[in-house]
């Protein structure tokens, strides 16, 4: 089946060279940071986890948000989701290999990776990090190859992969609150111990994932013979705003906590994001900006004609991707470790190299989920 | 078959290619090379041998180092009852390192020579090191 | 004899013959020349009345870096530090007290690794590199395993580990043969100088300290003097009500 992905016109060949040619600077990029260490990056030892391990944080959000199509088709039989599932695997499994790529790129010793497995420590959160996500990609494989198969012989899946369908649904909840765990099991970092952690990992993805798989339908009707029809679109632009007025909600509550209690450790960490402490203001406008493309993307959502409308819906979804990107990509890591255990605000920004090895993971996704979206579109239009 | 010389040829060249080492090797009189690791040693009361016959040494010293690092560090303990009865410090350089102190002609010979690179020299010091920093 | 014998046979056999050399590769000869310092429990406890009247003293942290090849970056983004000073507000923050005496107020507070007995960095390792050692409650650093992964960093409420941002060698001014370095891409910290202990030494900034403002024992051995101590003076410890147990404690 891959074979479908080395075919493709004009415009197919550009955007592909175009990823390789990103690909290509970040993995000079690396070398660099290989051979001369991540000091090359923006990180200190204030603030020891920055940009990678916030994408890695962002993306396994985007990946665990193929439940959102998997769960009403399989469970619920909405059959309108029908033709999308299979997209939206191929979303997850992108995003599964960019957050391992990120852990990868952000190790001091990644060659000794297999450390993690050779001593398993069950009682650390990063064990279980790296078997879930492991997991979570073997499943999505499995799932899309069966499921694809089965359609390009135009039969039905065989009757097993549906109890393992039916395991990816927990299992892509699971991989978001072990990595919700990593931070919120920290008793250091006041910022991040907190209860509420993991549900807002999960209403951010939610709100986040779909946003993305909207997009995705939308240039794909543009770029290919793919139309996934209005009333799948519909329905996941449904699932965004939900989800994104339970995120919106669960920020309001963490923000209500934090200055009704007045504990100044407690404090401290809202007002760097969102005031400047310290006099260290660099996130300062990025938070509000967050702040202000949520609350407009989130009006454009409930309005039901802004809804309705494709052009307003697209606009709103990219409004509710990057803010959630803000949010969970800038502010959430970064901000766990300001101030630090001294109370010192040490800032952090991305360095030149670091933000090249972020594209081209980026890029390295992007690269997937082209392959992987042709050689479905190809099969089901010679399928049909 | 069709182009059956253009496929003889290819197959010809690609074998050539494939065996370069051996043939290469043979060609130049470097077959028969053998490192020589230059045995120089203090002499150092109560330490006349090694802690294992050279054979040995050779093929077990990398499993030996790693006992004696999981021993040192993850157990604290740190003294190596060798076969014959003596006793020993675990630790390259204050043991190892303290008779065969020439890194470069020992060591390095046979490892250069099988394009090996323990990461061991990344953090454990030789003599040259600390020389070379004053 | 048949086959299956055989391989009976051979397999006893193989065992009989691994015997010897395994029973002495896991003997123990008492062939020390001083006896290791043990303990149940290392603890270690900084008087900040003595610490207090001595401004511009550096002795502690000057011998552990120099005999750790700690190296010196020259910036506080790659910074390595094991021991080092801070003002007293910012270590007690926690205290949130208006009001404290002025000399402590204006005395520098020796952080460092405090060993906790219940360390949230040995829960989050994932390769187990950073460990309780069973015997004596030191928290060890396996500098072969760690991955680099920092995630022990996050988990320390008292920022006492460092990052190798970079390769440390160049940084360091006069290599000790002794003790190797590290290399980039390892976390480190204090070890409470566990090479030191097992030769029979205490550790080198207690050592060092001309003023006898560290002292370090047993806390598990009601006679030693870190338990005498405690008992007479009071003492308040770092972040107390994360429950991780540090076994640094301050004399006030």
């Amino acid at each position: 089946m891959l074979e479908k992905a080395l075919i493709g016109d004009r415009r197919y060949w550009t955007w592909i060279a175009i990823l390789f040619a990103v690909m290509g600077i970040a993995a000079l990029c690396y070398l660099r940071q290989f051979r001369e260490g991540l000091g090359i990056t923006g990180l200190s030892r204030d603030v020891s986890w920055g940009f990678y391990i916030a994408q890695f944080t962002f993306l396994v959000g985007v990946a665990a948000s193929a439940v959102m199509v998997v769960l009403p088709y399989y469970l619920h039989n909405y059959k309108a989701f029908g033709k999308i599932t299979i997209l939206g695997e191929f979303l997850a499994i992108s995003a599964v290999v960019m957050c391992m790529t990120f852990i990868f790129v952000d190790m001091g010793q990644p060659f000794r990776i297999l450390n993690v497995f050779l001593y398993p420590s069950p009682n650390s959160l990063m064990f279980w990090d790296t078997v879930s996500l492991m997991g979570y990609l073997l499943l999505n494989v499995l799932i899309s190859r069966i499921t694809l198969g089965a359609e390009r012989n135009s039969l039905p899946p065989p009757k097993w992969i549906r109890p393992v369908i039916i395991l990816s649904i927990p299992w892509a909840v699971s991989i978001h609150t072990v990595t919700a765990f990593l931070y919120s099991g920290l008793a250091a970092r006041s910022f991040w111990l907190t209860a509420i952690l993991a549900p807002r990992f999960l209403a951010s993805a939610f709100a986040s994932g779909p946003a993305l798989l909207i997009l995705l339908c939308l240039i794909l009707r543009k770029t290919s013979n793919f139309d996934a029809g209005r009333e799948p679109v519909q329905k996941l632009g449904m699932i965004v705003t939900y989800a994104m007025c339970v995120n919106v909600f669960f920020v309001l509550m963490e923000v209500f906590t934090a200055f009704y209690s007045r504990v100044p450790d407690e404090m401290a960490h809202f007002q760097y994001l969102y005031l400047g402490l310290d006099g260290k203001h660099a996130l300062v406008p990025w938070m509000w900006s967050s702040a202000v493309i949520a609350l407009v993307s989130l009006v454009m959502l409930l309005n039901p004609k802004t809804r309705a409308r494709e052009s307003t819906l697209a606009i709103a979804c990219i409004g509710v991707f990057i803010s959630v990107w803000i949010d969970k990509g800038l502010g959430m890591v970064v901000t766990g470790f300001i101030p630090n255990p001294l109370g010192l605000v040490t800032e952090y920004s991305p360095t030149l190299p670091e933000l090249g090895i972020t594209l081209g993971v980026y890029a390295m996704g992007l690269l997937l989920v082209t392959m992987f979206f042709k050689i479905a579109l190809s099969i089901r239009k010679s399928v049909a | 078959m069709h182009d059956t010389l253009k496929i003889i040829i290819g197959l010809v060249v690609f074998l050539i290619l494939m065996t370069f080492p051996l043939w290469y090797n043979l060609a130049n009189g470097k077959a028969t090379y053998r490192p020589e690791p230059e045995v120089i040693t203090k002499s150092i009361p109560g330490k006349d041998k090694c802690i294992l016959p050279a054979e040995q040494m050779r093929v077990r010293h990398l499993s030996l180092l790693n006992q004696w690092r999981d021993s040192a560090v993850r157990r604290g303990v740190r003294t190596y009852a060798a076969g014959d009865g003596r006793s020993f410090e675990m630790s390259l350089t204050r043991t190892c390192l303290d008779c065969h102190s020439n890194k470069d002609t020992f060591c390095d010979r046979c490892h250069n020579y099988l394009n090996v690179k323990p990461y061991c020299w990344g953090c454990h010091l030789t003599q040259q090191d600390t020389v070379q920093s004053r | 004899m048949n086959r299956r014998d055989f391989i009976k046979a051979a397999g006893i056999a193989s065992l009989g013959i691994a015997a010897k050399p395994g029973w002495d590769l896991l003997a123990q000869e008492a062939l020390r020349q001083t006896a290791p310092l043990t303990a149940k429990r290392w603890a270690m406890l900084i008087d900040l009345k003595i610490c207090a009247d001595k401004e511009g003293c550096r002795d502690c942290s000057v011998v552990c870096h120099r005999i750790h090849n700690v190296p010196d970056f020259g910036n506080p983004k790659d910074e390595v530090k094991w021991i080092w000073r801070e003002p007293f507000e910012r270590v007690f923050e926690d205290q949130e007290n208006q009001f404290v005496p002025e000399n402590l107020e204006r005395s520098p507070v020796l952080v460092l690794c405090n060993h906790c007995n219940n360390p949230p960095c040995v829960r989050v390792c994932p390769t187990q590199a950073t460990f309780k050692r069973p015997g004596d409650g030191i928290v060890m650093m396996d500098w072969h395993r760690c991955i680099g992964c920092r995630y022990c960093v996050a988990a320390c409420p008292y920022g006492s580990r460092s990052f190798n941002w970079r390769d440390p060698r160049p940084f360091i001014k006069e290599l000790q043969l002794d003790f190797p370095t590290r290399e980039r891409g390892v976390v480190e910290k204090c070890t409470f100088c566990e090479e030191r202990l097992a030769k029979g030494l205490i550790p080198a900034c207690v050592e060092a300290c001309k003023e006898k403002a560290l002292i370090f024992g047993d806390i598990e051995d009601a006679e030693s003097e870190v338990r005498r101590l405690l008992n007479q003076r009071f003492s308040i410890r770092r972040k107390p009500e994360l429950g991780t147990q540090p076994q640094i404690y301050y004399l006030v």
